[in-house]
């Protein structure tokens, strides 16, 4: 039978079932084959809290979400064309992220009467009219999957487990996504345990073949190869891209790596992937509280070593008066915070930019240090570069912001050529004279890096003001705004190091600046693309830096009639660019845990500018 | 990181021959700093003992670091003329923990005080004992919170009367050498601010010990505690009251009038040696099992009763930064040194012509 094969330029598929179903993996795999394709893409992963949430229930639904392109495309997407859904819980929690029109793709196994009642649900909700406007497809994945399974000789339990790698088959047949990139990575994941391999292996196959020959499925959907520059590609998460980048800062520097953390979700990631990399020289500490990770971090910042700290916002408040010992210390420090959703515990898989005031603010005394921060999941491994960078130049701690969103979702990535990378001189601290002063300063306010075993450079730091110079301990009053104003000084005169902000206006007449930070840049791009395609004139320019703000910014805010700063918050960035600049910038504030969807900030460019 | 410490570097200014340690003396250790501690606090004793002790070791002042908290003992760090890190409040062993691992040829000390050390960094000194990190950790303990001025502390005793416990404290207090002994510390010891020779032998002890030391030190605070040790620290009553403990010898003191032995339900408990069997007076083990330590570390309920001074408990187990660094040989002969071209094209990539 030959089936129609429908051209699409972007798809939006998503996968929802249990925490237990391996929906993450599914989301993963399908991703990687995508990726291989030469498709665009861009991913939200979007689980519980819970490990094991009570199965059956909305509370343990685990979805992934994906936006594949033949043309470049800068979010996961608003609306799912395509729901995969495993459970009637999955179809319940997510139904209303699906386009009207969609496809939605159900475990027919699984919509039991009970297991509809578990949902929510008072009837079934693929009899009652519930998805009347959708094309429904009821497959019973776990049945097949058992029965391809069969003559594995694993048992049923076992065999049923394998019925998201039949999801995986299904839809890579419906997206014509290559199967060798899936049963390769199983070969290598199960190698050793031969009849798992065989029943995921047998079951990935089951649901591909069910796609082709089935009558269910009338055509299936093409998406073409999206045109990407000359080079190699690989898909990146943010989390790792931020460990690589961390061991590439690492390897420029010539500085031994050393990552004191201490496990807390999202930032748990990067402790699992650099402890892997120990091939590379890299130091790993899991320390017993967040506050012994920053000291021991700090401790192996004076030993004269790339000294990382990672965490989550309630990570930073307890490491708030190590990181103000290390900006007093001059020493450098990285901390980073994967921002995640609301104060307190709050919500701890979903994504928020809410810590960009902690991060320039939360310490006490005047404690003046460097932001960076990373829009995209590959951007990670220039930002940890970066931050790696001032850290050692300016001999301060900085914090490195990334969050929840970016540090799970993916995207295709150019591969950097290492000799690429800028390099970081360390410039330790040698003799050169009886009178070493701990505290003299470079032409850009550093002070020197003088490291434990060093001969002739003997010296003692601590929390306590030091005399400008010597480093002694001072309480001297004109000292301490000497010092004060000189620490200032120092993260101030950052601004003349670092690119100025971009403005992208290709009118140069636009009556609304777009201005955003972090992982808003997805959204921002696409809907400022889509708003430009219906005549608006819309400009934009994303800072990378938060403090110091590069050297133009309060030029681009005052260049145009209005300016809009979206953000995953209560308008942070547009508190301090009110404060700084005095210009009226207006916010867009979305806290529900999820990106901005790309119509809502159109709708709001929209409304400023007819306003 | 190596090019900057080898052995016997030359240096302008150094003042010292390089790579000739022999010639090391008290001044070597003494930095410009006035300190500044009360007249009369033992932290000047134990200061003195510390600065005329390191020359023993051998070991330059530039490849030595002390590392302090916040309170009187915090200030130590910068009457030595060595590296020094002055830390927040109870994060000293944290601190020395990354220093330590990081370079594993620094002589790292934490100098701690019962406030520092047990109250509000009670959690870095459990940890770092666990983990056996090579760092000597001296907690002066006098019993009392200093430098904010008289409030009770953690080894305080129950109904002590302080401004912040005006009608006694209903704290019960640590037992620091059972604490150690209580979370594996590999050396456990206890001495005395204004007790030289004893201080420096247990000084010497602890510097051979490969991980973690942990020495508590009475500590006289003649302002806000005075006379918390006068029966150990007293001439003419610590001759009667202190009991010395040495390996292998049975555990007699009062010029052997009265020793230590196995009462009912196998306790310990003083007796007369004139009326004890010579057999069931304890012989100490510093080297076994913590059972014994951990049982004379109970002898007596603080120091205003008969006390062990000396080394508790001293055994040997894996040291965590040389078990770091042989991980990452391990690694590194396993799968051959990292390249990180090769670590950014690892997986599934594809190439655009």
């Amino acid at each position: 039978m030959t089936k129609g094969v429908q051209e699409r330029e972007r798809i939006v598929v998503r996968f929802a079932g249990d925490s237990g179903d391996g929906m993450q993996l599914t989301g993963d795999r399908f991703t990687s084959a995508t990726a291989v394709l030469g498709n665009d893409l861009a991913t939200l992963p979007d689980f519980p809290a819970e490990i094991r949430a009570p199965a059956g229930t909305v509370h343990g639904v685990s979805a992934f979400q994906i936006q594949f392109a033949s043309r470049d495309i800068t979010t996961p997407g608003d609306h799912a064309d395509v729901l995969v859904a495993m459970n009637p819980a999955a179809l319940k929690a997510d139904l209303e992220t699906v386009a009207k029109g969609g496809v939605l793709v159900l475990n027919e196994d699984s919509f039991t009467q009970r297991n509809i009642e578990k949902a929510g649900y008072t009837t079934d909700p693929t009899q009652d009219g519930t998805l009347d406007g959708y094309q429904v497809f009821k497959v019973p994945m776990t049945s097949i999957t058992v029965r391809a399974t069969e003559d594995i000789g694993i048992g049923k339990k076992e065999a049923e487990r394998a019925k998201n790698m039949f999801a995986l088959g299904l839809v890579s047949w419906m997206f014509g996504r290559p199967t060798e990139t899936t049963i390769n990575w199983l070969e290598k994941k199960f190698g050793s345990r031969q009849e798992i391999l065989d029943a995921n292996v047998a079951a990935f196959k089951a649901g591909y073949n069910f796609g082709e020959t089935t009558e269910l499925f009338a055509e299936s959907y093409k998406v073409d190869a999206a045109p990407q520059e000359p080079g190699t590609y690989r898909n990146i998460a943010g989390a790792t891209a931020l460990a690589w980048g961390l061991i590439a800062a690492s390897e420029r520097s010539g500085l031994p790596l050393f990552y004191a953390s201490y496990p807390i979700t999202p930032a748990s990631e990067l402790l699992h992937e650099l402890s892997r990399h120990k091939n590379f020289g890299v130091i790993t500490i899991q320390a017993e509280d967040e506050i012994a990770a920053a000291n021991i971090a700090l401790g192996a910042a004076f030993s004269g070593q790339l000294a990382v700290t990672g965490t989550s916002g309630p990570g930073v408040d307890l490491k708030a008066e190590t990181i103000g010992l290390a900006v007093i210390m001059e020493l450098p420090l990285i901390v980073v915070d994967v921002q995640r959703a609301g104060p307190s515990t709050g919500m701890p898989t979903k994504t928020e930019q809410a810590d960009l005031l902690l991060a320039m603010y939360g310490r006490h005394g005047e404690s003046p240090l460097p932001i960076v921060s990373a829009s995209t999941p590959a951007e990670c491994f220039t930002a940890a570069i970066e931050a790696a960078r001032i850290a050692v130049r300016y001999r301060t701690p900085v914090i490195l912001l990334s969050d929840t969103f970016i540090a799970n979702s993916s995207e295709p990535w150019s591969i950097p050529d290492v000799e690429s990378l800028p390099e970081i001189d360390p410039a330790f601290a040698t003799p050169n004279g009886p009178d070493f002063l701990p505290y003299s300063r470079d032409e850009r306010l550093a002070r020197p890096w003088a490291i434990p075993g060093t001969p002739g450079l003997v010296h003692r730091i601590g929390g306590l003001e030091r005399q400008d110079g010597t480093g002694n301990i001072s309480y001297d009053a004109a000292n301490h705004e000497l010092m004060t104003r000189l620490r200032q000084a120092k993260i101030d005169g950052i601004a003349d190091d670092i690119p100025r902000l971009d403005v992208d206006d290709p009118t140069d007449d636009a009556q609304l600046l777009v201005l955003g930070w972090g992982s808003s840049l997805g959204t921002i791009t696409a809907a400022v693309a889509r708003a430009r395609s219906e005549g608006r004139k819309v400009a934009t320019a994303h800072l990378r830096h938060l403090n110091p703000f590069p050297a133009n910014t309060g030029e681009v805010v005052r260049a145009y009639p209005k300016v809009l700063v979206p953000e995953m918050n209560m308008g942070q960035l547009a508190a301090l660019l009110r404060a700084r600049y005095l210009v009226d910038v207006q916010s867009y504030s979305k806290v529900q845990g999820v990106p901005i969807f790309t119509e809502e900030l159109e709708h709001e460019i929209t409304r400023l500018l007819d306003e | 990181m190596s090019d900057v410490m080898q052995d016997g570097e030359a240096t302008p200014g150094d003042g010292t021959i390089p790579g000739d340690t022999s010639t090391l003396t008290k001044k070597d250790f003494t930095s410009d700093q006035e300190p500044r501690w009360c007249p009369g606090c033992g932290d000047y004793a134990i200061l003195s003992s510390v600065q005329g002790f390191m020359p023993e070791l051998g070991i330059e002042p530039h490849k030595t670091v002390f590392v302090s908290g916040i309170g009187c003992s915090g200030r130590f760090t910068y009457y030595m003329d060595t590296y020094g890190m002055h830390g927040i409040h109870g994060r000293a062993p944290a601190l020395a923990t990354g220093i330590a691992v990081a370079n594993p040829e620094l002589s790292v000390w934490v100098v701690t005080g019962d406030g520092d050390g047990l109250s509000i960094g009670g959690n870095h000194l459990i940890h770092a004992l666990r983990r056996n990190v090579d760092i000597k950790i001296l907690l002066f303990n006098n019993q009392i919170y200093g430098l904010t001025k008289g409030q009770y502390s953690p080894t305080s005793e129950e109904g002590k009367v302080t401004k912040s416990t005006p009608f006694g404290s209903v704290d019960h207090p640590f037992n620091p050498i059972a604490l150690a002994l209580g979370v594996e510390a590999t050396f456990v010891a206890r001495t005395m601010d204004n007790d030289r020779q004893h201080l420096t032998e247990v000084l010497r002890r602890a510097a051979q010990h490969k991980g973690t030391a942990f020495i508590e030190i009475y500590q006289n605070c003649n302002v806000f505690n005075d006379g918390a040790f006068d029966l150990l620290r007293d001439k003419a009553q610590g001759k009667h009251n202190q009991i010395r403990l040495e390996d292998g010898q049975p555990i007699v003191f009062d010029d052997g009038e009265r020793c230590v032995r196995v009462g009912e339900n196998g306790r310990y408990e003083i007796a007369l040696t004139s009326e004890t069997s010579p057999e069931s007076i304890v012989v100490h083990d510093a080297h076994g099992r913590p059972s014994l330590p951990f049982a004379l570390a109970h002898l007596s309920k603080g120091p205003d009763e008969p006390s062990c001074i000396g080394v508790f408990h001293e055994v040997e187990r894996p040291v965590y930064g040389q078990a770091i660094q042989h991980q990452l040989q391990a690694a590194t002969e396993r799968l051959g040194a990292g390249d990180l071209g090769k670590l950014l094209r690892s997986g599934d990539t594809w190439t655009v012509e």
